[in-house]
C-alpha cells in the first residue's frame, strides 16, 4: 500500500468520524499549548532576571564587608562586627591592574526638599563612574563630575520621578535642593526607567559619595562596584581585591567579593528548573490526550468491526490493519500537535503583546519536545487498539456476532 | 480448481462441540458454477469463510490450484484472498465514508495497486457494472442493488478466479435480486468460478451443480 493511500486512509476515517476527531485534537492541542505556554512563562522569567542582571553592568564584581562563607549568600548579620570599608579602600583597589573602572555606593535615606515640596528619599553617594558601571542614562544635565574618590561637592543628579515630584514641569537644572541640612545644586536628571533589582532607580538622589558621607556622618562605603577589564580575568581580580583590602585590614580577610555571573548563573539554575518542571506538569496533559487516543480508538475498533473485517476478507494482512490504525492515530496527535502549536505560538504572541515588558519567549526545545511527546503518545497509545483491531476474528466481524 | 479433502472445522460452545463442518471432501473446477443450499445452520457459510481463507479448519486438506493453503502463514492467506479471491456478503459491508468508487478501488489501493492503473481498473468495474454515474456517491445514496453492485465491483476489480458470495439476495427485492444474479452469472461465464450460498431453490437450479449440506455435512 502505498504511504499516500495510508494516510489519505487515515484522514478519510478522521472525516468519517468528525466528533470524536475534533475532540481529539482538542485534547492534544491544549496539551501540547500548555507546555508551548507555560515554558514560555519560565524562560520568560529566566530572561527577565537575566535582563536584570545585565542592567548592572557586566563583569562586575560586587565588593561588601563582612565575611561569608556561602558564596552568593549574604554576608552574615552575626558574628564578630567586620572591619569598615572606606573610601581610601577604594581609591587603593582603583589602581589595581585589570580594573575597567569602579564605583564605591554609600547608601541612606534623607528628607529632600526644594521650595515648599519635601519627600524622604534614597539618598545614593557614588562617583562618576558609576553612569557606565551602572550603565544609566541621562534625561537631561550631566552626572557627577569626574572627581577625586574622597573629594566631595555640593551636586546632585536626581530620579525622573522624584525630579518630577519636586519641580513639575519646571527645569531643575542649576536650582538648589536642601538634603537635610546640606544644600546642593541639582547638574542632572536621569532618564525614567523601571525597577532594577529591587531599587527603584526613579525615586533616588545621587550625590558624590564623599558628600554623602558627610550627610550620614559616615566613615563607611555600603558596596564597591568593580568592573573588570574582561570576563577571563573576573577570577583574578577577584583574588586581587581581597588581598589589597586584606593587607589594608590588618592581613583580616573581611570582605566578601560576589561576582555578577556566579548569583546569574545560580537564578539560570532555578528557573531553567522551573521551566523544566513547568514543561513536565504540563506534558501530564499531553498523556492524558494520549490516554484519550487510546480510549478512542478502541471505540472506533470496535464500532469499525465489519470494516475491519472487511479489509480483511479483501486481503488486508495484520500488519497492514495495525499500521492503517496507528497512521490514523499518529495523523490525529500530529494534527492535535499542530493546531497545539499554533495555539501556543498565538496565546504567546498575545501575552507578549499584552505584557511587553516580560520577555515571555518559549523556548525551541519545548516546541520540538512538545510535538514529539505528542506524536510519540498518539502512536503508543495507538498501539493497543491496532493490534485490538488487527487481532479481530474476520469471519466474526463480518457476521456481527 | 478447489479441493477440499476431509474437512472438519468445529467450535466449542460451552461445553459442546458444534460441527460447522463435518468430513466434508469437495472438488470443484475453474469455471464452474455451484450453488449451495441447505437448512439455516447446516455450514454453508462456514464452508464458503473455509474456501475463502477467514476461517481455519482443524482438519483435512484444502487445496487451491494445485497448491495446500491449510497450513500457510496469516500474512500469505492474506495474499491468496487478496489474488484469487473475491466475496459478496448479503450485507454488502461497503465503508459507508468512502465513494462508491472508493470502495471498489479499496482492494486495490491495499494492494499497493499505482494510482492511475487504479483509476482504470475501477472505472472499468464501474462501466461493467453501468455504476458510471453513481461512482462518486457514497453507499447511503444507493440503493440495494446498487450497494450490491458496487460490492460485486469491488470483488472483481482484483480479478480473482473464485467469487464467493453467500446470499447475495438476501437482502434485495426480487427484481434486483435477479438483477445481482445475472451479474454474477455473466461474470461466471466470463470464467470466474462461482460459489452461490442461496436458500431459493429456483435460484440454485439455475448453477451447474447443487451442493446440498446438512449438519456440516455435504449431502452426496
Ligand atoms: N463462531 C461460531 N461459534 C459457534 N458456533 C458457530 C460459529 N460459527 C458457526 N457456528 C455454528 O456452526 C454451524 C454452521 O453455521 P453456518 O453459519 O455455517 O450456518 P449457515 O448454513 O450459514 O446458516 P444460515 O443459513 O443461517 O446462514 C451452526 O450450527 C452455527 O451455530
Ligand atoms: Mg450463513
Amino acid at each position: 500500500m502505498h504511504f499516500n493511500d495510508v494516510i489519505q486512509f487515515a484522514f478519510h476515517a478522521m472525516q468519517g468520524y468528525r466528533s470524536r476527531t475534533y475532540l481529539m485534537l482538542l485534547a492534544m492541542a491544549i496539551g501540547v499549548a500548555s507546555v508551548i505556554l507555560l515554558t514560555s512563562l519560565g524562560e520568560g522569567a529566566r530572561l527577565y532576571v537575566t535582563q536584570q542582571f545585565s542592567s548592572l553592568g557586566t563583569n562586575l564584581l560586587i565588593v561588601l564587608p563582612g565575611r561569608s562563607e556561602t558564596t552568593g549568600g549574604m554576608p552574615p548579620i552575626m558574628g564578630e562586627t567586620p572591619r569598615d570599608l572606606t573610601l581610601q579602600d577604594v581609591a587603593a583597589l582603583q589602581h589595581l591592574h585589570h580594573v575597567k573602572q569602579l564605583a564605591p555606593i554609600v547608601v541612606g535615606a534623607a528628607p529632600v526638599s526644594y521650595q515648599q515640596l519635601e519627600r524622604e528619599v534614597m539618598i545614593m553617594g557614588s562617583t562618576a563612574s558609576l553612569f557606565s558601571v551602572r550603565q544609566l542614562k541621562l534625561s537631561r544635565g550631566q552626572f557627577l563630575p569626574e572627581l577625586e574618590i574622597t573629594r566631595a561637592s555640593p551636586v546632585c543628579v536626581l530620579g525622573y520621578t522624584l525630579y518630577k515630584e519636586l519641580f513639575g514641569n519646571v527645569s531643575p537644572l542649576g536650582k538648589w535642593v536642601r538634603v537635610s541640612e546640606y544644600r546642593c545644586r541639582v547638574i542632572g536628571v536621569m532618564e525614567e526607567e523601571g525597577m532594577s533589582l529591587g531599587m527603584d532607580m526613579g525615586e533616588v538622589l545621587i550625590m558624590p559619595a564623599a558628600s554623602a558621607q558627610t550627610l550620614f556622618n559616615v566613615n563607611s562605603v555600603f558596596r564597591i562596584l568593580v568592573e573588570a577589564q574582561s570576563q577571563e580575568v573576573m577570577d583574578r581580580l577577584k583574588q586581587d581585591v581581597i588581598e589589597t583590602i586584606s593587607a589594608r585590614h590588618d592581613g583580616e580577610d573581611d570582605i566578601t567579593v560576589l561576582s555578577q555571573d556566579a548569583l546569574l548563573s545560580t537564578f539560570n539554575r532555578i528557573l531553567t528548573a522551573l521551566t523544566y518542571a513547568l514543561g513536565g506538569i504540563a506534558a501530564i496533559s499531553l498523556l492524558v490526550a494520549g490516554i484519550m487516543i487510546m480510549n478512542v480508538m478502541l471505540v472506533a475498533a470496535a464500532q469499525r468491526t465489519t470494516e475491519i473485517g472487511l479489509i480483511k476478507a479483501i486481503g488486508a494482512p495484520r500488519k497492514q490493519i495495525i499500521i492503517l490504525f496507528l497512521t490514523e492515530s499518529a495523523c490525529l496527535s500530529l494534527v492535535g500537535a499542530m493546531l497545539g502549536l499554533i495555539f501556543g505560538l498565538a496565546g504567546n504572541w498575545l501575552l507578549q503583546r499584552y505584557f511587553p515588558d516580560f520577555p515571555f519567549q518559549a523556548p525551541d526545545w519545548a516546541l520540538w519536545a512538545a510535538v514529539g511527546v505528542a506524536l510519540s503518545t498518539g502512536i503508543l497509545f495507538g498501539l493497543l487498539p491496532a493490534r485490538h483491531a488487527a487481532d479481530l476474528d474476520p469471519v466474526q466481524a463480518l457476521s456481527g456476532r | 480448481m478447489i479441493k477440499l479433502d476431509h474437512i472438519y472445522r468445529t467450535f466449542e460452545v460451552g461445553d459442546e462441540l458444534v460441527h460447522g463442518l463435518d468430513d466434508v471432501c469437495l472438488d470443484i473446477k475453474d469455471g464452474e458454477y455451484i450453488s449451495i443450499m441447505g437448512p439455516s445452520g447446516s455450514g454453508k457459510s462456514t464452508l464458503l469463510n473455509t474456501i475463502g481463507l477467514l476461517d481455519r479448519v482443524n482438519q483435512g486438506r484444502y487445496f487451491l490450484d494445485n497448491n495446500d493453503v491449510t497450513e500457510l502463514s496469516e500474512t500469505e492467506q492474506a495474499r491468496v484472498r487478496r489474488e484469487k479471491i473475491g466475496f459478496v456478503f448479503q450485507t454488502f459491508h461497503l465503508i459507508p465514508r468512502l465513494t462508491a468508487a472508493e470502495n471498489v478501488a479499496l482492494p486495490l489501493t491495499l494492494a499497493g495497486v499505482d494510482h492511475d492503473e487504479r483509476n482504470h481498473r475501477v472505472e472499468q468495474a464501474l462501466k461493467s457494472l453501468s455504476l458510471t454515474d453513481r461512482a462518486h456517491h457514497r453507499p447511503d445514496q444507493l440503493s440495494g442493488g446498487q450497494r450490491q453492485r458496487v460490492a460485486i465491483a469491488r470483488a472483481v476489480v482484483t480479478r480473482p478466479v473464485v467469487l464467493l458470495a453467500d446470499e447475495p439476495t438476501g437482502n434485495l427485492d426480487h427484481a434486483s435480486g435477479m438483477d445481482v444474479i445475472n451479474i454474477l452469472e455473466q461474470l461466471n461465464q466470463q470464467g470466474i468460478t462461482l460459489l452461490l450460498v442461496t436458500h431459493d431453490i429456483e435460484l440454485g437450479e439455475r448453477a451447474h451443480r447443487i451442493v446440498h449440506m446438512m449438519d456440516g455435512k455435504v449431502q452426496p
